[in-house]
């Protein structure tokens, strides 16, 4: 059981570093074809090109293999006889060595990396209880351009949190490379906003009328693939929403680059 | 040469090749949006790499070079994966590297444009296309390898590195500030 769990962690980061989700390359090749800037299509369709040849040499899409994080749901009834974290950590170290990944673990002080992308607190296991007996991975090799430029504000609850997340959009898109998926915490507390926010990424397919609009607001800026202008400054918007202190309105960005990379593996 | 109209996202625009050593005609005829392929030796830099290049100096001459911003993945001496990092957290050696006669600095997201009016350009290589990054790039020589491999200076032989786009000219033009200040302004609307 502990092998099945290692390998699935193998292929599913294999899978995530090579290849896009189908409805992540749709959303590309939809912008690329929609998008009246030639510089900005021009960059869409490189970036597409870039994926093909990735799926070709099945070599890491891009250099910045990331930090290893999952998404794991586990069944309220399934009973492990090993320690899951320690198992994921196993076939982090071997997609390392067989991929190969990048080493980009390092200690936050010393700065020296582990060589293997495990260490302490990494990997990321954001753990999901659920019905049943099943166990599902999901990798989100998470790069660093991205998560550098995510920020959690904590707002006057008379603040518009659309306008804080506009301007903060409008300031730090540039170095996240765009087109982007906005992951929007809304409410809850300083940490869950910012869970929620990165849980919103895991979530991103399917929109609501106000994530479409926000969506539409974004690409009104005008920001463009990386930061170069055009009409495609995010490809996806998704809020996810906890209720909140009367006097609070926490408000938590997780900016996702173009390479919405997550693969999921399906182990019983 | 001047650059030939090519198209470029079913448009024509100005498309250059150049190759390293850059003199500062090399750059000054680039405007800001051509497109740009270069060829020859780029020298990678990130993080550790600057922050030890202002304590002892480079360990190259970077007279006429091209630098790039990237933390590659190599393996067996290959290039597997090698596009830009956020040239924003360099920004800060941005003055004392184009004084080292670099004259073209690569990478993504931009950096300060005025020091590099009347010296030098930034390119923008599309940032997450490390796969088709490595197919024109091959390892020549590698420094500050105590650093790690994302953090050496690693010396390349590039073939054609591009599409880049000229983001900041040597002539005070910033495509990224226009951009930025755009749309900071139609927050407001």
């Amino acid at each position: 059981m502990r092998d099945i769990v290692i390998e699935a962690t193998v292929h599913a980061l294999q899978r995530a570093q090579t290849s896009l989700p189908d409805w992540v390359l749709q959303r590309i090749e939809d912008a690329a074809r929609l998008e009246t800037n030639s510089i900005a299509r021009s960059h869409l369709e490189f970036m597409l090109k870039n994926v093909r040849i990735a799926g070709e040499t099945r070599l890491p899409l891009c250099q910045d293999t990331g930090l290893p994080i999952f998404h794991v749901e586990m069944g309220r009834d399934l009973l492990l006889d090993f320690d899951l974290g320690e198992a994921v950590a196993e076939g982090v170290r071997i997609a390392t060595e067989q991929i190969p990944l990048r080493p980009n673990a390092v200690d936050p002080l010393t700065r020296k990396n582990s060589g293997n992308n495990t260490c302490q607190g990494m990997p990321d296991i954001i753990l999901e209880i659920v019905d049943g007996r099943g166990l599902c991975l999901t990798a989100f090799p998470k790069g660093a351009g991205s998560e550098n430029m995510s920020l959690v504000g904590m707002l006057n609850p008379a603040d518009d949190p659309f306008d804080f997340i506009l301007k903060a959009v409008a300031e730090r898109a540039t170095n996240a490379c765009p087109p982007l998926f906005l992951g929007i915490g809304l409410g809850g507390t300083f940490d869950l906003a910012a869970r929620l926010a990165k849980r919103a990424l895991f979530n991103m397919p399917g929109t609501s009328q106000m994530e479409m609009d926000l969506l539409r607001r974004v690409n009104a800026l005008g920001i463009g693939p990386m930061g170069l202008g055009g009409d495609t400054t995010a490809l996806g918007v998704k809020i996810e929403r906890a209720c909140c202190h009367t006097a609070s309105l926490p408000v938590a960005i997780n900016f996702q680059c173009w390479a919405h990379r997550c693969a999921t593996e399906v182990i019983f | 040469m001047l650059g030939t109209p090519v198209c470029h996202g079913g448009d024509l625009l100005t498309e250059h090749h150049i190759k390293t050593p850059l003199s500062f005609e090399d750059v000054q005829k680039l405007a800001l949006g051509d497109v740009v392929f270069l060829s020859g030796r780029v020298y990678t830099a990130r993080d550790k790499a600057h922050a030890l290049m202002r304590q002892k100096g480079s360990p190259v001459s970077l007279e006429g070079a091209a630098l790039y911003h990237c933390g590659p993945l190599i393996r067996g001496g290959k290039v597997l994966s090698a596009g830009p990092t956020t040239s924003g957290r360099m920004a800060r050696y941005t003055e004392e590297i184009l004084r080292l006669g670099v004259r073209a600095i690569i990478g993504k997201g931009g950096l300060p444009g005025e020091p590099f009016r009347n010296r030098a350009v930034y390119l923008a290589y599309p940032g997450g296309c490390g796969a088709a990054a490595a197919l024109q790039l091959k390892v020549a020589g590698v420094h500050l390898q105590e650093l790690g491999m994302a953090e050496s200076l690693w010396a390349f032989e590039a073939e054609s590195l591009g599409p880049m786009i000229v983001a900041i000219d040597a002539h005070g033009n910033d495509l990224y500030q226009d951009v930025r200040r755009s749309a900071i302004e139609r927050t407001k609307i």
